[in-house]
């Protein structure tokens, strides 16, 4: 190395920082191990399973979304396919007796998203912003319509099943029982975590988050941006296929619904809500969006609103995510200054709170009016109970939210401005370091 | 006996432009030799960075030719023209904002290395890519700021960060475009004398507005006039041309 | 034969000019403010429940004028408290934030009015034969419809040729920086235009509601075909989106009436659920096409 690049390019990482490092990833693989020793019912299992293919997902779509730039609104059409492909090869695979594991079977998801994104990348990709998206939207539809037309492929609207315990076993495990499927997919998971992250620390990660930031300059360093762009969707394609496979494999069936619009939508929500702009962004969002759906349906009957309004608040107010959010307070972490916004947090989510529960009782009182009217107006919605015919419950409802949102405007306005002096402050104590 | 002569750098035949009925170029010619340091100069709205639009590749002129070392480059995508070996800077700083200072200059430097879309390798354990880019680093005197998103740079050091991306490539056939625009005294002398000292056995074509810059600089200088290159000399011939005076001063020197 | 040609001509210039309605605010809102309304369709939706429900309430003709204004002011005011405070965020942010729109308008209607159809009728002063071609009665409502349209589009086209307003939205068309450094209310205009947009999609929803089924997947179904025309008629050209429009009414009009292999051929454009060549249309399958009273 010579004297000019020990002086001015970053240090390469210390043994520490290494340690570090791979004692993460080393840290995620224990945890992942441990995990169905202390959660080990078998609704907790199918849940975590749940969230693993759908991490594996949402990280599949962020490397469009997140690093490239590019707005998808057909992304399951991949892991759709994928799906379709693995359970038609799990019923070969198992009715020919052929020699291969179940665990190498998402690989084949994998190629078969790889091989449709190839084919159909190219056009694809050949804008991006607005118009990508609605390409992406017209390709959806086109899959989702030959599924139906397409029947001995697709099934037709009851899908495809296929019995994953055929196959060939490993070392006695044939995939029955859901923890052996849970480990499965955690093993996927990390894999994937690996792979795709590895994949934004190479020359083609880092050129498409160039592609994502300016695409005009891009030119002007020697990348085609169409080029960087097909290799992105090939790659998030690829994915894609193995989080459908793993879907199949562990629900045994594949119908229309895995190339929807409902599940494009899902994966955009789950990557937006967790954060685009970080890696761990999707992670954070798809566990989230799983546990909600998950959790939200037992709690009303109109989660799917609620999950809505959620987006939209986090689109309107909290672009960056969930994640974005946190790491907003690294700095203030770092120059010690964290305390200092904590307490007008505080203040500002009670009329927040407020807010939500008013909101709350107009949605499930009108929801009781429109879909139960024959029914005990004494709902129990989130569990609370109250009187959905009650005119009382209406003003409370309209009193919490007219007064809640505009005390809530108020004190969040207080609370920015605590977190930007916190942040000068926090600034200044780095400098003066 | 001296060899076929070398072809001209840049070389602009008859190139018409028009944007629906607006003609913006007319019938331009501009020749700059290899190894020129060439300035282009005019009043505001003149053509300027159309012209430069023109040649990058960014835009194909409507009639004429457009040549790179005796290649036609005017229908080749921008990409093409500059795995050539033209590089160009932006009147509007043009850097990646979100990335730090090290990441921009790292992006310019990788096809030049040969690094191309692989993404078999790590981008951290490239070490022909650091000695690189950490020589530009220095070049352009940023090295202090090397891991600060460009975003938040001050306007001088986008600047120089703009210089640095353009050169980081190791094109030898540079456009600059206005690259001390809105600069103080000693920010441009600053600029110029990285301007020198990164071009040094390159091409150079800039178009500038500060005369001292253009004549400090230049070679050669061409004046463009609304789309038409109404002179094109040394410095000296420029300076004394009666022409250029009435372009600027619109009216005939007495 | 004939018969089914001149008919379906009629159905197809029909559907295409309701198309245009909703075709023409979308790409003027595109143009202008550079998001791609995905909540579009949702309006027309509102259109024809408002246009129900104050048909219920009040009769049809008021719902004729009440619906679309209402929808209007809605837009309007997403344009205003929402939209205007997404821009910020980037390009991405608007288009997610009107996915998210399109996605919670489409609960709220199917949490109000249920998810099957509703019995939005043809008022009884228009539940009449026009004319007979060729033994088929060709209703009075349609031709009402065709009329509605063509003088929606009459007058859109004066105020954008004819008045200062519709001058300045033209220039905002292709230079809407320019339009605010004239010292335009920028703002205002926005309000404006997504608001008057919005209200032309509920003025379709409004009068299609009647004819076609007016059910909470309304929007969904017609959302593609709708980015279709758009698409096709070049993104921010009103003339475009007119024959666009037009084109498109009378090729699904068409592949819907000559069910068989033409149904194979335009497949992206059917929406979900159409039956494969061959069958004859199903009632099952009827209900889930946008324009199932067509023929």
């Amino acid at each position: 190395m010579s004297d000019i690049t020990a002086r001015a390019a970053p240090p390469p990482p210390t043994a520490a920082d290494n340690l570090k490092f791979y004692g993460l990833w080393a840290a995620v693989a224990i945890f992942l191990l441990v995990l169905p020793k202390v959660f080990g019912s078998g609704g907790a299992l199918t849940t975590f399973s749940l969230i693993g293919i759908s991490i594996i997902f949402a990280l599949s779509y962020n490397i469009l979304l997140g690093q490239t730039g590019m707005l998808s609104f057909g992304h399951a059409v991949y892991y759709g396919l994928g799906g379709f492909l693995v359970i038609h090869a799990i019923n070969i695979i198992g009715g020919n007796k052929w020699a291969i594991p179940l665990p190498l079977v998402p690989l084949i998801g994998g190629l078969t998203g790889l091989a449709f994104a190839i084919l159909l990348g190219w056009v694809s990709t050949q804008r991006s912003g607005t118009a990508f998206a609605m390409i992406s939207l017209g390709v959806a539809e086109l899959v989702a319509s030959s599924a139906l037309i397409l029947r001995t492929f697709f099934g037709g609207e009851a899908g495809i099943s296929a019995n994953r315990t055929k196959l060939l076993s490993v070392f006695g495990w044939n995939f029955g029982p859901q923890i052996q499927i849970y480990y499965l997919v955690a093993a996927w998971t990390l894999i994937c975590m690996i792979a795709m992250y590895a994949l934004t620390r190479t020359p083609l990660g880092r050129m498409c988050n160039a592609v994502r930031d300016n695409p005009e300059r891009v030119q002007f360093v020697g990348y085609d941006p169409h080029v960087v762009r097909y290799i992105a969707f090939c790659f998030s394609g690829f994915f894609a296929g193995i989080a459908g496979s793993l879907a199949a494999i562990n629900f045994e069936i594949a119908n229309s619904a895995y190339l929807g619009a409902v599940q494009s939508g899902t994966v955009l929500f789950a990557a937006y809500i967790g954060g685009i702009g970080f890696f761990i962004g999707p992670i954070v969002g798809a566990i989230f969006v799983t546990l909600l759906s998950l959790g939200l349906s037992d709690l009303t009957h109109v989660w799917q609103l609620y999950f809505g309004l959620f987006f939209i608040v986090v689109v309107m107010y909290a672009p960056g995510g969930i994640t974005g959010l946190l790491m907003m307070h690294r700095p203030l972490i770092r120059g010690g200054t964290l305390g200092r916004v904590l307490p007008s947090y505080l203040v500002a989510l009670v009329p927040t709170l407020a807010l939500m529960i008013g909101l709350m009782l107009g949605i499930e009182s009108i929801v009781h009016y429109t879909m139960n009217p024959m029914e005990d107006p004494n709902v129990k919605a989130f569990g609370i109970p109250f009187n959905a015919a009650n005119p009382v419950t209406w003003a409370v409802a309209l009193v919490l939210i007219v007064g809640g949102f505009s005390i809530a405007r108020m004190t969040w306005k207080r609370a920015a401005v605590a977190w930007d002096e916190a942040l000068t402050t926090a600034r200044a104590k780095e400098l003066a370091a | 006996m001296m060899s076929d002569v070398k072809p001209n750098a840049i070389e602009i035949r008859d190139v018409q432009k028009s944007f629906g009925i607006t003609k913006v170029i007319r019938d331009l010619n501009l020749k700059v030799a290899q190894g020129e340091r060439h300035a282009l100069i005019g009043p505001n709205g003149a053509g300027k960075s159309t012209t430069f639009n023109l040649i990058s590749g960014y835009m194909s002129p409507t009639s004429g030719e457009v040549l790179m070392r005796g290649e036609r480059i005017d229908s080749l995508a921008p990409y093409q023209i500059n795995r050539r070996g033209l590089s160009r800077s932006f009147q509007v700083t043009n850097v990646f904002a979100n990335m730090t200072v090290w990441e921009n200059l790292r992006c310019a430097v990788l096809w030049a290395t040969g690094h191309k879309y692989a993404f078999w390798k790590s981008v951290d354990n490239l070490p022909e890519v650091r000695e690189r880019t950490a020589q530009i680093l220095e070049d352009i005197s940023l090295t202090s700021r090397r891991d600060i998103p460009a975003g938040l740079l001050t306007y001088a050091e986008q600047r120089a960060l703009e210089i640095g991306i353009t050169i980081a490539g190791g094109a030898d056939v540079i456009l600059l475009d206005e690259p001390t625009a809105g600069m103080s005294h000693a920010e441009t002398e600053r600029a110029v004398d990285l301007i020198r000292r990164l071009t040094v056995g390159k091409t150079l074509l800039i178009v500038e507005h500060d005369m001292s810059v253009v004549f400090g600089l230049a070679d050669r200088i061409s004046v463009l006039v609304y789309g038409h290159i109404i002179a094109s000399g040394t410095p000296e011939e420029i300076r004394n041309s009666p022409k250029v005076k009435e372009a600027y001063l619109g009216e005939e020197a007495a | 034969m004939l018969e089914l040609v001149v008919i379906s001509t009629l159905n197809g210039i029909l559907f295409g000019m309701l198309l245009f309605l909703m075709a023409s605010g979308l790409t003027v809102i595109f143009s202008m403010l550079g998001v791609l309304n995905f909540a579009h369709a949702s309006f027309y939706m509102l259109g024809a429940f408002f246009g129900f429900q104050v048909s219920r309430w009040f009769g049809f003709w008021p719902a004729l004028l009440i619906a679309p204004l209402l929808a209007g002011i809605i837009g309007a005011g997403v344009e205003r408290f929402g939209l205007r405070r997404v821009h910020r965020n980037g390009h991405v942010a608007e288009l997610l934030f009107t996915f998210g729109l399109a996605f919670a308008i489409e609960e709220v209607v199917q949490i109000i009015w249920g998810k099957s159809p509703v019995d939005f009728r043809v008022p009884a002063s228009l539940d009449f034969p026009a004319f007979t071609i060729f033994s088929t009665n060709y209703p009075a409502y349609k031709m009402f419809m065709l009329l509605v349209s063509i003088g929606i589009f009459l007058a859109l086209l004066l105020v954008l040729k004819r008045t200062r307003v519709g001058m300045i939205v033209q220039a905002a068309l292709t230079h809407p920086h320019m339009v605010g450094h004239l010292g335009h209310n920028v703002g205002r205009i926005f309000m404006m235009v997504f608001g008057v947009g919005t209200a032309l999609a509920a003025v379709a929803g409004v009068i299609a509601g009647p004819a076609l089924v007016t059910q909470s997947n309304m929007a969904g179904l017609l959302g593609p075909i709708l980015f279709v025309v758009v698409v096709v008629g070049g993104l921010g050209s009103l003339p475009g989106a007119f024959i666009a429009s037009l084109l498109i009414g009378l090729v699904q009009t068409f592949a819907v009436s000559m069910n068989g292999s033409l149904s194979e051929v335009f497949g992206p454009m059917h929406p979900p659920g159409w039956p494969i060549s061959g069958t004859s249309l199903s009632r099952r399958s009827r209900r889930s096409c946008p324009m199932c009273c067509w023929c």
